[in-house]
C-alpha cells in the first residue's frame, strides 16, 4: 500500500518512540499527528497507522472513535466549537449558537455546503472565568459575544 | 480589600504579569527555581514523603486525598518501572487554574515532578494534558526543552545519579480522561474507560508499573514545601488537616471572575463572592452556587456561610472539588441549568457501567421534558430515584457527578421544577 502519511510524521513518531515502553502507547500522538496533516481521519490513515504501530485497524478505529476531537468525518476549513457547559451557558453562549447557526443556515454537528465552515457545540474548554468561549481551530477565543463573534467571523477568508 | 487577600501567595503574583516568555530565565531568578530539587536530590525519599505529609497537602484534583500518604502507598521495590503521572486534563467544568501554571510558572510543575520521582523511585515522568490546551502542550514542550538544556532534567541530574524524563502526553477531548485510571488507559493508547479497582495504580497504574498520578497544582506546590518546609505550607492553610493555598476558578455571574489565591479554608463562599469577587454581575440576587466543579452537589444562598474548604463543605453534603466555583443570579433557570449540567454527564459516560449510561441519559430526558413542559408530577421522584440507583453503583466516580447535583437541584429547588411542570412552561420565558 503507498503511504499516504508524510516524512514528517514518521519522523515525529521516531523521536517519541523512546518515550513510551510500547508502541501502542504512541496511537493518541500518531492521530493528533495525522490529522493535523489531512484535517480528519480517513480510513486509510486509520489504516496506516495501524500498520505502523503494529496493531488492527479496527483497534485504531476502536480508540480514535472514543475521542471527540478526532474527526472521523471530514470538516470545513475552519472548525468552530463553541462551550456551552455551565459558565459558558451562563454568560450567554446559547444566543452565540443560535446566531451562528442563523448566520450559516446549518444546525451544531454540521458543515456549510461551501465546506467553509463547521459549527459543533463543545463542553467545558477551561476558560470559564472568560466565557463565554470558542476554539477555532486550534485557538481559544474568550469574553465573546455576538459583535465579538462577527468579527472574528468576517475575518476569515 | 479583604483581609484574606493580604495573605502571603506562592502563584498569582506570578500570574499576574500574564507572560510566557522564556519562563526558565524568570524561574531562576524569581523563584529560587531548582533549587528545591537540588535540596531534595541530597535527602533521603523517605525524608521527602515525611515533609509532604507534615504539609497537609492534599490533592487538588478533585478528591482532596493526602499527597504525603498517596506516595508513601508507592512499594519501595517493584520488578516494573515506576511512573510520574501529571493529571492536566482540566476537565471538570468549572476549572480553570491549572492552565495558568502551565503558562506562567510550567518550570513549577516539572521541578515538582522531578523531585516526585526521586521520592518514590520514578525516572519517567508524563503530563497529560487535554486536547484542547494545544498553546499550553506547545509551552510545556519549551519549558521542558529549557530544562532538558540546562540538566535540570534529564541524565544525572545536577551531578547526581538521579535520572528523570518528562513527556507531555496530549488528551483528544473527552472528560472521563481526568478520571485517573481513564488517564492511565489513554495514556496506553487505548479508549479511556476507567478501571476496576483494585489494583489501586500505586500498585499497577501505566503500563502496570506502580504510579503516582497527582493534579498540575498539587505537584506544583512540592518545590514550596521542599524549599520552607512542610511545618510552613501547613501553616499557611486556616484550618486544620489543610495545608497550603488554594487556586479557586471563579466564574458565571459575579462582577470579577477569574482565578483566585487564598489560603486554603480562609474565607467563607459569602467573602468569595462578594468581598472578593466583587458581588453579582448587575447587582442582582444570589439564587445558587456550584461550589467544586459541576460535580459538587448545589447550595442555595442561604448555605453560603460555609467555609470554603475541603472538610466544611463536606459536612454541609456538597465538596470542594476542583475549587472551581460557579455563581447564579436570580433569574437564571435552574431546570435549564440542571438539565445542561446532565447532558454533559450522559455525553460523557464512558458507557461500561449501566447505572450511568442509562441513567444518565434518562435523567436528561426526563429533565429536558420538564423544561420543555411536558412534565409531569410524578417526574420529580422519578428523578431522585434514578440518581439514587446511579449513586455508589459505577465503577468510577462520574455517575456520583451526576447524580448528586440532580438530587440537590431536585431537592433545593424543588418550586423551580414544579412551576415548570404545573404552568407547562418555563415561567422566565
Ligand atoms: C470523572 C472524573 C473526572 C476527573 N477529572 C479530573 C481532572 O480533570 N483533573 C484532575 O486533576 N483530577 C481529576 N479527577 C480526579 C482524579 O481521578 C484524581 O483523583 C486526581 O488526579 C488525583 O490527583 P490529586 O491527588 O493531586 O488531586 C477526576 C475524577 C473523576 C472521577
Ligand atoms: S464552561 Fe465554557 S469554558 Fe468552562
Amino acid at each position: 500500500m503507498a503511504k499516504i502519511l508524510s516524512q514528517k510524521f514518521y519522523d515525529q513518531m521516531k523521536k517519541l518512540e523512546p518515550r513510551y515502553p510500547n508502541k501502542v502507547a504512541l496511537l493518541l500522538p500518531a492521530l493528533h499527528q495525522a490529522q493535523e496533516e489531512s484535517g480528519w481521519l480517513p480510513p486509510e490513515v486509520m489504516e496506516e497507522i495501524g500498520e505502523y504501530i503494529g496493531i488492527h485497524p479496527a483497534q485504531v478505529r476502536e480508540v480514535a472513535s472514543f475521542y471527540t476531537m478526532y474527526n472521523l468525518k471530514p470538516v470545513g476549513k475552519y472548525h468552530l466549537k463553541v462551550c456551552t457547559n455551565v459558565a459558558c451557558c451562563l454568560r450567554g453562549a446559547d444566543e452565540i449558537v443560535e446566531h451562528l447557526e442563523k448566520k450559516w443556515n446549518i444546525r451544531c454537528g454540521e458543515t456549510t455546503a461551501d465546506r467553509k465552515f463547521t459549527l459543533m457545540e463543545e463542553e467545558c474548554l477551561g476558560a470559564c472565568g472568560t466565557a463565554p468561549a470558542m476554539m477555532l481551530n486550534d485557538d481559544y477565543h474568550e469574553n465573546l459575544d455576538i459583535p465579538a463573534i462577527e468579527k472574528i467571523v468576517a475575518g476569515l477568508a | 480589600m479583604h483581609p484574606a487577600l493580604e495573605a502571603e501567595t506562592l502563584y498569582i503574583q506570578h500570574f499576574r504579569r500574564r507572560d510566557e516568555a522564556r519562563p526558565l530565565d524568570y524561574y531562576l531568578k524569581q523563584m529560587d527555581g531548582y533549587t528545591a530539587l537540588a535540596k531534595a536530590l541530597k535527602m533521603a525519599p523517605d525524608q521527602i514523603i515525611d515533609e509532604v505529609k507534615k504539609s497537609n497537602l492534599r490533592g487538588r484534583g478533585g478528591a482532596g486525598f493526602p499527597t504525603g500518604m498517596k506516595w508513601g502507598f508507592i512499594p519501595k521495590q517493584s520488578p516494573k518501572p515506576k511512573y510520574v503521572v501529571c493529571n492536566a486534563d482540566e476537565s471538570e467544568p468549572g476549572t480553570f487554574k491549572d492552565r495558568d501554571i502551565m503558562r506562567y510558572t510550567p518550570h513549577l510543575l516539572l521541578e515538582g515532578m522531578a523531585i516526585a520521582g526521586h521520592a518514590i523511585g520514578a525516572k519517567v515522568g508524563y503530563i497529560y494534558i487535554r486536547g484542547e490546551y494545544t498553546r499550553e502542550a506547545k509551552l510545556l514542550d519549551q519549558a521542558i526543552d529549557e530544562a532538558y538544556a540546562k540538566g535540570y532534567l534529564g541524565q544525572k541530574i545536577l551531578g547526581t545519579d538521579f535520572s528523570f524524563d518528562i513527556t507531555v502526553h496530549r488528551g483528544a477531548g473527552a472528560y472521563i480522561c481526568g478520571e485517573e485510571t481513564a488517564l492511565l488507559n489513554s495514556l496506553e493508547g487505548k479508549r479511556g474507560e476507567p478501571r476496576v479497582k483494585p489494583p489501586f495504580p500505586a500498585q499497577a497504574g501505566a503500563f502496570a508499573g506502580p504510579t503516582v498520578v497527582n493534579n498540575v497544582e498539587t505537584l506544583a506546590d512540592v518545590p514550596f514545601i521542599i524549599n520552607k518546609g512542610g511545618e510552613w505550607f501547613s501553616r499557611l492553610g486556616k484550618v486544620e488537616r489543610s495545608g497550603g493555598t488554594r487556586l479557586i476558578s471563579v466564574s458565571g455571574h459575579v462582577k470579577k471572575p477569574g482565578v483566585y489565591e487564598l489560603p486554603a479554608g480562609a474565607v467563607t463562599i459569602r467573602e468569595l463572592v462578594y468581598d472578593i469577587c466583587g458581588g453579582i454581575l448587575g447587582d442582582k440576587k444570589l439564587k445558587a452556587v456550584i461550589p467544586g466543579g459541576s460535580s459538587a452537589p448545589v447550595l442555595t444562598a442561604d448555605e453560603i456561610d460555609v467555609v470554603y474548604d475541603i472538610e466544611p463543605l463536606m459536612k454541609i453534603g456538597t465538596m470542594m472539588g476542583s475549587a472551581a466555583l460557579m455563581v447564579v443570579s436570580e433569574d437564571y433557570c435552574m431546570v435549564k441549568l440542571i438539565k445542561r449540567i446532565t447532558k454533559f454527564y450522559a455525553h460523557e459516560s464512558c458507557g461500561q457501567c449501566t447505572p450511568c449510561r442509562e441513567g444518565c441519559k434518562w435523567m436528561e430526558d426526563v429533565l429536558h421534558r420538564i423544561e420543555d413542559g411536558h412534565g409531569r408530577e410524578q417526574d420529580l421522584a422519578l428523578l431522585l430515584d434514578i440518581a439514587d440507583n446511579i449513586n455508589g453503583k459505577t465503577l468510577c466516580a462520574l455517575g456520583d457527578a451526576a447524580a448528586g447535583p440532580v438530587s440537590s437541584f431536585v431537592r433545593k429547588f424543588k418550586a423551580d421544577f414544579e412551576a415548570h411542570i404545573r404552568g407547562k412552561k418555563c415561567p422566565n420565558a
